[in-house]
């Protein structure tokens, strides 16, 4: 893309678009604490972190939020501009929602009763989902950093592994839940646990959507990975 | 000479309407002298719609605006080349009556240009060379241009008075209501706001809004918020020639074209 005649306005609209990477980078800085607080259940310290993390990302967003305002206050943006302006509003919504999402894990680790059950399913399973959820972002983040379309389609088929997982995490604990009574509460902290990973790779997937958006001026919410590359290809 | 061509259309349905073509450009090129201006220009301007003509300065627009009522026709050395089709004729043709033609198709300029004569004569004096009109009736008309102008109940009290007299934004409308008084069929606005303030231009913009459901209207903006929002249809001009036409909402937010978007983001060099 050329630049615009106006320096100042190119300025501006770099600032909002490294301003959602650093929220970016901040926000998979938060899930890495919170996946730690999962495996050392108990540790304070970790979760102080995480919820110190959240405060930071929402100030973030609001700063992000004023920046794209006063854009389209002072340059009534058109086009891709505007797309992009409106997506970066979107976007740091999402990322505000996953900090969220990761303060409500570590909350959920710090508080297990009785961490000594579910050992398996909460340090191997969990973190493996999450582990998921983490490189999705990852990979949305790049994808806006890149306006890399393929990048954002694959982010929306990736997703159905994590919906899967969380589904398959949901039947492994029943099992146990059946098995054992004694495992209900763990086990109903854990699934607490893995519904936030999936809605985490929920807002990742968002984040996809909105980048094609700003790259093809094309609406893909609530679209499947497959009409998302038919689009594309067109 | 045959007037059919100047004939009203009768009323049809909304969608109808919104499909209808008034003036249709096929292949017009336009020449300075050897200065070639407008390169194979096809375009189609739809019926009570605004279609707005954007562009960096000197690629064409206001050229394109002076070749739909042969304005040129007054400047030795200028010609235009090709067809454009204002109701189902050709009027590059010789034999146009080219009074009848900007009667029905009338023209307003960047910069208010009222006659050094009251507001009631400023209407009356085009009227009185293509209509012969009893004094209640010339009342009545000019009555009804000033309202359509959004203006009588300013100027009701003061039709006597110089249009000279008044503000830049009255000025202009009263054009306004001077082209409209003869009833033309299309309205050609040039840069009509680019000389006045903020308040005026909002007045003119909501006037535009409602005289296209009367009037097909064409505009030449360098503003392009305004062409966003008061017009139907873009058309950018670049070099002479037609780089993207379309809705104006679909250009405004997914241009098709790179250079279209390069120029209403600001990004043109």
């Amino acid at each position: 893309m050329n630049e615009h005649t106006s320096k100042q306005f190119d300025a501006e609209m770099e600032a909002i678009r490294s301003g959602v990477l650093a929220m970016g980078g901040l926000v998979e800085t938060q899930f890495r604490r919170a996946v730690e607080a999962l495996r050392i259940p108990g540790d304070v310290d970790i979760v102080t972190l995480v919820a110190s993390d959240e405060q930071a990302i929402n100030r973030m967003q609001m700063d992000i939020d004023q920046q794209c305002s006063q854009i389209i206050a002072k340059r009534q943006p058109a086009a891709i501009d505007l797309r992009m302006i409106l997506t970066v509003v979107k976007i740091v919504n999402e990322l505000e929602r996953i900090g969220d999402e990761i303060k409500k894990i570590a909350y959920k680790a710090q508080q297990m009763q009785r961490p000594e059950r579910l050992t398996t399913v909460r340090v191997h399973v969990i973190t493996r989902a999450a582990g998921l959820a983490e490189e999705n972002l990852q990979l949305a983040l790049d994808a806006f950093a890149r306006l890399d379309v393929n990048a954002a389609a694959t982010v929306v088929s990736n997703d159905e592994a994590i919906d899967a997982a969380f589904l398959a995490i949901l039947r492994q604990l029943i099992s146990y839940m059946m098995e054992d009574p004694r495992t209900i509460t763990p086990a109903l902290e854990i699934v607490f646990i893995a519904k936030s990973i999936e809605r985490i790779g929920d807002h990742a997937k968002n984040i996809a959507e909105d980048v094609v958006h700003v790259v093809k001026g094309k609406d893909v919410r609530h679209a499947t990975a497959e009409q998302i590359r038919a689009e594309l290809a067109e | 000479m045959n007037l059919d061509i100047f004939a009203i259309r009768p009323e049809a349905t909304p969608e109808a309407v919104a499909r209808r073509t008034k003036i249709a450009t096929r292949h017009l090129d336009f020449y300075y002298g050897r200065f070639h201006a407008l390169k194979d220009i096809n375009l189609e301007i739809a019926e009570r719609r605004v279609t707005a003509f954007i562009g960096p300065s000197g690629c064409g627009k206001s050229t394109l605006l002076r070749t739909l009522n042969r304005m040129y026709s007054l400047y030795p050395g200028q010609r235009a080349v090709g067809e454009i089709v204002f109701n189902g004729r050709n009027i590059l043709e010789a034999a146009v009556d080219l009074n009848m033609l900007r009667a029905k198709i009338g023209m307003v300029f960047q910069k208010p240009t009222p006659f050094p004569m009251s507001i009631y004569d400023n209407i009356a004096f085009g009227v009185r060379l293509y209509e012969s009109l009893s004094p209640r009736e010339m009342d009545e008309r000019v009555e009804w241009a000033l309202t359509k102008a959004a203006m009588w109940d300013e100027a009701k009290n003061k039709l006597k008075q110089s249009g000279m007299a008044l503000s830049g934004g009255q000025q202009q409308r009263l054009c306004i209501a001077r082209a409209v008084a003869v009833k033309p069929e299309v309205l050609l606005l040039d840069e009509p706001t680019s000389a006045l303030d903020p308040i005026s231009t909002a007045k003119i913009e909501e006037l535009i809004s409602e005289l296209k459901s009367d009037y097909t209207i064409a505009i030449v903006t360098h503003n392009m918020q305004q062409a966003a929002r008061v017009s139907d249809y873009t058309a950018y001009m670049y070099l002479g020639e037609l780089i993207e036409f379309g809705a104006t909402d679909e250009l405004f937010l997914k241009p098709r074209r790179r250079e279209t978007e390069d120029y209403i983001t600001g990004r043109f060099g």
